[in-house]
């Protein structure tokens, strides 16, 4: 079984953790440094597969996340780095061309996602697309939160004024997803 | 009070931060306004609430604030707040709080909900965090659900099966006929989580697996389905249908098939079918091949299959993936023990990777290499390795270097083969080797008789080059101590002699003494070794004004040595010769020793560990807390028994044993005595007990024996010594005698000490007490004391007389002032 799945950045900011034992917060702590700083020291074109302590490491890099889980002695690596790949691919269906900060503005969702995929440190389901379909249906089921009031419109000479809408000029608007924004 | 803001926007605000400080400033402000949020218990917001401090607890900042609030959100009727709640169960809670009891009807509940979302999310909850009382209330739930017709659930019941098993090992009875039809399934995902249940039953509990076994054929039949099956777009994978299945049903089939002819006969077509017919260009149907090989090398299968599973492991050394070949290591690392003849096909190719680029394949290749060393291929392995040791990176050289050394003196063609190979090591990695490479060199020169003169010669012309490397020079300096007269004299049959004086050794030898790159421990050593040339050397007087200036050295253990050398020279001159005689061949009791197997106290001889890393006191200690429970002392310090790590009877090399000798700090060594009236800078005294060097008798002062304990016909009597060197250590030798008719079987001896003491117990020589004082059993217990405070002693004695078991314990007070003063 894996132990635990970590996702970071370049920059060793933790993006995602999994823990499929009980770990103490002090641990859980410990074994993410180590982890960022063991993986980010490797070399770029070097093997994929660590050993620390009496766990096999696996990470995998895509793009600027790094993906990186704990295996037991039994597991086996190859099909670790296809496990590494088929959870990229379920969040890259889910987002559309995923990139860090779809995992960053929407860690719940990875969450979910990861919870349909993996339980318990095993595998729940070998479908691609099982996982994507319960995903859909459980958003039917999320209760949708009332938009939020448009600010007041002020008149001036008795056109509207369109000086005071919100403007989102900001480079992540891209980003929303137009689902009804449950959480924000 | 406003909404409190959206989760995004926290997010974007947060790394809108441009310092860690300011970052902390706006997390500060946010967590207090969720605080006073979560005060006035508003269940609007108190999902964005918690999602908010989910984000905050990943970026490191406390969170433990929340968990109740979580534990609100899950008992909530919307979805929304459940799933939520169920994730920060999951994030921020785990069993060691004790808030998560707490859930456990909320899962209850959900578990029956009407919606197979909600359902889902308490089985996932339930599966990933579920504590062993959680378990133990919800296992019913569980098992009602592996059985429903929904695969969604099924499949999701069954990894909770896995994780309820896991946690409580008992409940495993409890889901055996739930799996009855499981296998029949047609759904990949209840499939797959099946096999895994499966998986984990069989591993845990031997007749699951007798049970299980039925479901070979099965389990061929599905594996077969998935290799001959058409295109299956949800399942593909680079043309492979289903490889996570695939592999799954691989690993359940090498579990069922171990030590079972017939399973193991069943699945060999399935075997060799996957591992010839597997599409080995992209790296999931090596994954897959990778599993076969596995299987193939741990059941039963036949000759034909193995050589195709070494192999194919032989095909994924010459891989252009780093990956593969790293997996080809380690696979054939597991079965070189095994198939020890078909991996040494493979050697240059695995020596080759120790050329390799990628850190991780080099150790590997070095392990494999090490295991692969044997009597035929030592001379061409060792040149490889001395190669890697000479190039590779210092975080190998440690255990390079202890491998070379054992391989060396299991497998040296020569002596001087050996004694070159042990010099190149020196030279090149010198400061990365053990700690006692240095004893066991110079036993090992020691022992080989007719090399002392090349030796010496060689070691002469290494120190003339290089004093930086401290065993080298140690080794070095001790030799040129003792057989200096053979240096001088230019008699070396091996190879040219060389012209030496004797002025210009001592010179080498005071260089050292100087030298800002000698430690105190290497001029310890050349200090001795210019004593020693006293007596083969006729330069007696530059000897003794060497020896007088020392007399005065800051170093205190210089300054002893000096004094008492020159006491030597001054009123002990006529013991000088016999003091400084050449040192006699020494008995073996490095760690490696193939007969040494001691029985520890009582015990019988500890079957083969599976563990092979034996750290040195492990196994006595259950014993010692025994003790320690029964005497309730904190005051009181265990015993410290000694044991030998056993040699694991395989053939070629027994890798981790030599890596397990890594661990063992202060393993048992031969203490070099330069002169026997000197004290040398020990390693522990606990260890000296095992060489076998006779302890000297004081008999000057000889202590009275006594009787520590008399009761129920057992008689137990005290007799001393004083060991030497060390004054501070009393010898107590215990003599165990029986006056009833019957034997007293199963003798166990134990003893504490108070904490100011040391106590070591060397091993019995029975355990059965003779009836009717026919014999004895005796026993050495060691006793440092260096405050020399009254020795009292507690001490338990178990035995088994006339088929029931005794135990007691007893204080020993009695003990006669001289044992102790």
């Amino acid at each position: 079984m894996l132990r635990f799945l970590l996702l970071f950045s370049r920059q060793g900011k933790l993006r995602l953790q999994k823990w499929f034992t009980p770990v103490t917060e002090r641990e859980k702590k410990k074994v993410i440094r180590e982890m960022t700083l063991m993986v980010l020291a490797r070399p770029p074109r070097s093997c994929n597969f660590l050993h620390w302590r009496d766990l096999k490491i696996v990470y995998k890099r895509y793009a600027s996340l790094y993906f990186c889980c704990g295996l037991e002695d039994q597991d086996n690596e190859l099909l670790t780095l296809e496990v590494l790949h088929r959870y990229v691919e379920l969040l890259d269906k889910y987002f559309g061309n995923v990139c860090e900060l779809d995992i960053i503005f929407n860690f719940e969702k990875a969450y979910f996602i990861l919870d349909e995929f993996l339980m318990g440190g095993e595998i729940l389901e070998t479908s691609k697309t099982a996982v994507g379909i319960a995903m859909e249906e459980a958003e039917t089921l999320q209760e949708v939160t009332p938009p939020p009031p448009p600010p007041p419109l002020t008149h001036t000479h008795g056109h509207l004024s369109l000086t005071h809408l919100p403007k989102y000029v900001n480079m992540f608007s891209v980003l929303f997803t137009d689902n009804g924004g449950v959480y924000e | 009070m406003p909404a409190p803001i959206r989760l995004r926007e926290l997010i974007r605000t947060i790394r809108t931060a441009r310092t860690q400080a300011e970052e902390r400033e706006m997390i500060q402000k946010e967590c207090a306004a969720i605080r006073s949020s979560f005060r006035e218990e508003d269940n609007t917001y108190r999902c964005r609430n918690v999602a908010k401090l989910l984000y905050m607890h990943m970026l490191g900042y406390p969170a433990h604030f929340g968990q109740l609030e979580c534990l609100k959100l899950i008992a909530s009727q919307k979805f929304t707040d459940k799933r939520i709640g169920y994730l920060g169960a999951m994030l921020l809670l785990d069993e060691r709080q004790d808030v998560h009891l707490l859930m456990t009807n909320c899962i209850k509940n959900d578990l029956n909900h009407s919606t197979q979302y909600v359902q889902g999310l308490a089985l996932c909850t339930l599966g990933c965090m579920g504590s062993s009382e959680m378990c133990r209330d919800l296992a019913g739930e569980v098992e009602k659900l592996l059985k429903t017709s929904n695969s969604y659930l099924r499949k999701k019941a069954a990894l909770c099966a896995v994780h309820v098993i896991r946690k409580v090992p008992e409940l495993m009875e409890m889901f055996l006929p739930a799996t009855k039809n499981l296998l029949s399934e047609k759904n990949h995902g209840v499939l797959h989580t099946s096999v895994v249940l499966l998986t984990e039953m069989c591993e845990r509990s031997p007749d699951m697996l007798l049970h299980f076994r039925k479901l070979v054929p099965q389990l061929v039949r599905i594996l077969k389905n998935l290799i001959m099956s058409g295109y299956s777009p949800e399942h593909d994978v680079s043309g492979i249908s289903d490889p996570f299945l695939q592999v799954r049903i691989l690993r359940l089939l090498r579990i069922l098939g171990r030590s079972d002819d017939d399973s193991s006969e069943a699945m060999n077509d399935i075997l060799a079918q996957v591992a010839t017919n597997t599409e080995t260009s992209k790296n999931v149907g090596n994954a897959i091949l990778y599993e076969t090989v596995l299987t193939i090398m741990d059941i039963k299968s036949e000759s034909g299959l193995r050589v195709l599973a070494i192999n194919i492991l032989g095909r994924f050394l010459l891989n252009n993936d780093k990956n593969i070949r790293y997996v080809a290591l380690t696979s054939l690392l597991k079965t070189v023990q095994t198939d020890h003849n078909a991996v040494q096909r493979h050697r240059s190719t695995i020596v080759d990777c120790l050329k390799d680029l990628d850190v991780s394949i080099k150790r590997r290749a070095m392990e494999l290499s090490f295991a692969l060393v044997n009597g035929n291929n030592i001379r061409g392995m060792m040149k490889e390795l001395l190669y890697f040791l000479d190039s590779c990176d210092p975080e190998f050289k440690a255990d390079c270097a202890s491998g070379v050394f054992l391989a060396a003196e299991k497998y040296a063609p020569s002596k001087r083969w050996h004694i070159d190979t042990i010099m190149r090591v020196l030279t090149t990695a010198g400061s990365y080797v053990r700690d006692d490479s240095v004893p066991n060199l110079i036993q090992l020169i020691t022992n080989s008789v007719e090399m002392h003169a090349y030796t010496v010669q060689r070691l002469y012309k290494a120190l003339l080059d290089d004093i930086s490397q401290q065993p080298l020079v140690q080794v070095s300096s001790w030799c040129i101590g003792e057989y200096g007269d053979l240096l001088v004299s230019g008699q070396c049959e091996e190879e040219e002699p060389i012209q030496v004086t004797e002025d210009e050794v001592l010179d080498v030898l005071e260089g050292l003494l100087v030298s800002n790159l000698s430690t105190p421990v290497t001029r310890g050593y050349s200090l001795t070794a210019i004593m020693k040339l006293s007596t083969r050397f006729s330069s007696v007087n530059r000897i003794k004004k060497v020896v007088s200036i020392y007399g005065s050295s800051i170093d205190v253990e210089l300054q002893q040595r000096a004094v008492e050398y020159n006491a030597l020279f001054k009123k002990y001159d006529h013991m000088r010769p016999a003091l400084l005689e050449r040192m006699p061949i020494m008995e073996k009791t490095a760690s490696n020793g193939p007969t040494e197997i001691m029985q520890t106290n009582g015990e019988t001889e500890p079957s083969v560990p599976d563990t092979k890393h034996l750290p040195l006191v492990t196994q006595p200690a259950n014993q010692a807390n025994d003790l320690l429970d029964l005497l309730g002392g904190n005051d009181v310090m265990p015993v410290i028994q000694t044991t030998l790590p056993t040699k694991p009877a395989s053939a070629g090399g027994e890798l981790l044993d030599l890596l397990g000798d890594l661990s063992l700090t202060g393993g048992p060594t031969v203490v070099p005595a330069p002169a026997p009236s000197v004290p040398v800078s020990q390693p522990p005294f606990l260890l000296d007990g095992l060489s076998s060097q006779p302890l000297f008798n004081d008999t000057s002062a000889a202590i009275p024996p006594m009787t520590a304990y008399s009761k129920n016909g057992l008689k137990i009597e005290f007799t001393f010594e004083r060991a030497n060197p060390n004054p501070n250590i009393a010898v107590i030798t215990i003599h165990a005698t029986n006056t009833t008719e019957a034997d007293m079987t199963e003798f166990v001896f134990q003893a504490a000490v108070p904490k100011t003491f040391q106590l070591q117990l060397l091993s019995p020589s029975s355990n059965i007490v003779p009836a009717l004082n026919q014999g004895s059993v005796t026993q050495v217990i060691r006793v440092l004391n260096p405050q020399k405070q009254q020795l009292r002693m507690r001490v338990k004695l178990t035995y088994t007389h006339k088929g029931s078991p005794v135990q007691d314990l007893a204080e020993v007070n009695n003990f006669p002032p001289q044992s102790w003063q």
